[in-house]
């Protein structure tokens, strides 16, 4: 049975920050910053949107592209690391927000950067196996970084929204694998605010080892090589992450350009990989093939081989906005903003 | 508020789930159990019924002195929004600048958080107007 892609959908809040502007607060050269991360303004989530907005408003956008009846969704999982509650799932509410409860599966997941593509794949399993129709994978964050760390420069807020299917499909998922250990690049104990992570060993035993391992694998797997794909994305925590990871394993600039948002956008955590795809989904043609890569810290790597079916032309991709329409779609803030914005100001209670 | 009576509301709240006089045929939101129309010859023949979440605005304020939900967000645009079905609704205008604020302006509903029970409380969602 062939599982894949039937719709999607994505959101990006419209508030941006530059990194100059961060820089200017902390005493850092915000210009250096922002060369070294290859990134030149990150977006941020306004005060009344949390990852529940962002997934709720990727999801309707996914079922306006395709209209499947809600009620014919099987399985919700939305994937973050910044779920609004602790306890109390993000997923029923997006499944009550686009009508597709009660008679349904939820839950979410947390795998830092990865948890959505983690979500993707347990739809696929579902599907494949018979025991849903429809199933929906999200990946949206609201992602933090303590002020003054080098986080704060990257983590930003976005989410897209994926309709696993069997039928119609606009996209057909040819295979998947992880690669997976444990590794302690990055993390959030309970309770804690901010993410801790260790600077420079986030790179080679961690980002660039995972993606490269599952990338290979899957290489393999399939019997293919980068040359035989038209786009290629890349977990992007920075701009330049995934250029250097893609030169690494053979992809061109070309292959990365159109799934690479970061620059514009910030590292969207559970976003990431979701909302490149998503952008690369927003201009592919019949026949073209994609490899995408996810990596999450703690650590794992899920690959992905995907080729784009006759489907897509028969999606409405209009009824939902456009990931450059999104990423165009915005409102420069300052410091303060921001640091209001982001509860990073301490408030009298009467205010909270 | 207690969670149970906003739980009660979420159907209208996150989709807009109005109700339709089966005898006259007009459209109420929020919903109503009796049409203040044709009274009892309406009962038990009040339809759920979806608004799209598309409208005008037909008049709006720009409110400065916020209740304390709302203090991060002011000033902010509160309007009455008339629907594509007819029905008209009050709510705040988000992702606007205000001087492009008009009468007339096309928009539609999105989920945001409307305001919580403190920081360990609920989190209450619900809809609000974007420009189109």
């Amino acid at each position: 049975m062939d599982v894949g892609i039937v719709s999607y959908g994505a959101y990006i809040p419209r508030y941006r920050i530059v990194p100059q502007e961060i820089g200017k607060v902390w005493g850092t050269d915000g210009e250096a910053m922002s060369r070294n991360l290859y990134i030149l303004s990150k977006s941020v989530p306004g005060p009344d949107e949390d990852v529940i907005t962002i997934a709720v408003e990727a999801a309707r956008g996914t079922l306006r592209r395709c209209g499947v009846d809600p009620k014919r969704i099987g399985a919700i999982y939305v994937g973050s690391e910044s779920h609004p509650y602790a306890v109390k799932p993000t997923s029923t509410i997006v499944a009550e927000a686009i009508e597709a409860s009660p008679n349904m599966t939820a839950a979410d997941f947390e795998f830092a950067c990865k948890a959505g593509t983690a979500a993707i794949q347990c739809c696929l399993g579902l599907v494949g196996s018979g025991m849903i129709e429809y199933g929906m994978a999200i990946g949206a964050d609201t992602s933090q970084g303590a002020p003054g760390d080098a986080l704060e420069y990257s983590a930003s807020a976005g989410g897209a929204a994926y309709l696993i299917g069997s039928k119609n499909l606009i996209a057909k998922i040819e295979n998947t694998v992880s690669y997976t250990t444990d590794t302690p690049d990055f993390w959030r104990r309970e309770g804690q605010d901010y993410p801790s992570h260790g600077g420079r060993f986030t790179g080679e035993p961690a980002y660039f080892k995972h993606i490269t391992s599952a990338a290979k694998r899957l290489l393999e797997t399939m019997g293919t090589k980068p040359s035989d794909y038209d786009y290629a994305v890349f977990h992007q925590p920075n701009g330049k992450f995934p250029m250097r990871v893609a030169k690494q394993l053979g992809f061109t600039d070309q292959q990365i350009e159109a799934g690479l948002l970061t620059p514009f956008i910030g590292n969207t955590y559970s976003g990431a990989v979701p909302l490149g795809l998503a952008s690369v989904l927003d201009v592919a043609k019949p026949g073209q093939r994609i490899f995408a890569v996810a990596y999450g810290s703690g650590a794992g790597s899920d690959a992905f081989d995907i080729s784009i079916t006759d489907g897509i032309e028969e999606l409405d991709r209009s009824a939902a906005p456009s990931i450059r329409e999104l990423v165009e779609r915005k409102k420069f803030i300052d410091y303060a903003t921001y640091a209001k914005y982001k509860n990073k100001i301490k408030l009298k209670e009467a205010i909270e | 508020m207690a969670v149970a009576r906003f739980w009660r509301e979420n159907a209208s709240r996150y989709n807009l789930i109005g109700t339709k006089c089966g005898v006259c045929g007009r459209v109420y939101f929020p919903p109503r159990s009796v049409c203040p129309t044709c009274h009892r010859k309406s009962i038990g023949k009040m339809e759920p019924f979806k608004l799209k979440g598309e409208g005008e605005v037909l008049t709006y304020s720009i409110v400065h002195e916020a209740p304390s939900q709302l203090e991060m967000q002011k000033p902010y645009v509160i309007a009455i929004v008339q629907m594509d079905e007819g029905v008209r609704i009050t709510g705040q205008i988000i992702d606007v600048e205000l001087d492009e604020l008009k009468v007339g302006m096309k928009v539609r509903t999105t989920l945001r958080k409307v305001s919580d029970d403190g920081a360990a409380g609920v989190i209450h969602y619900g809809y609000k107007f974007m420009p189109v």
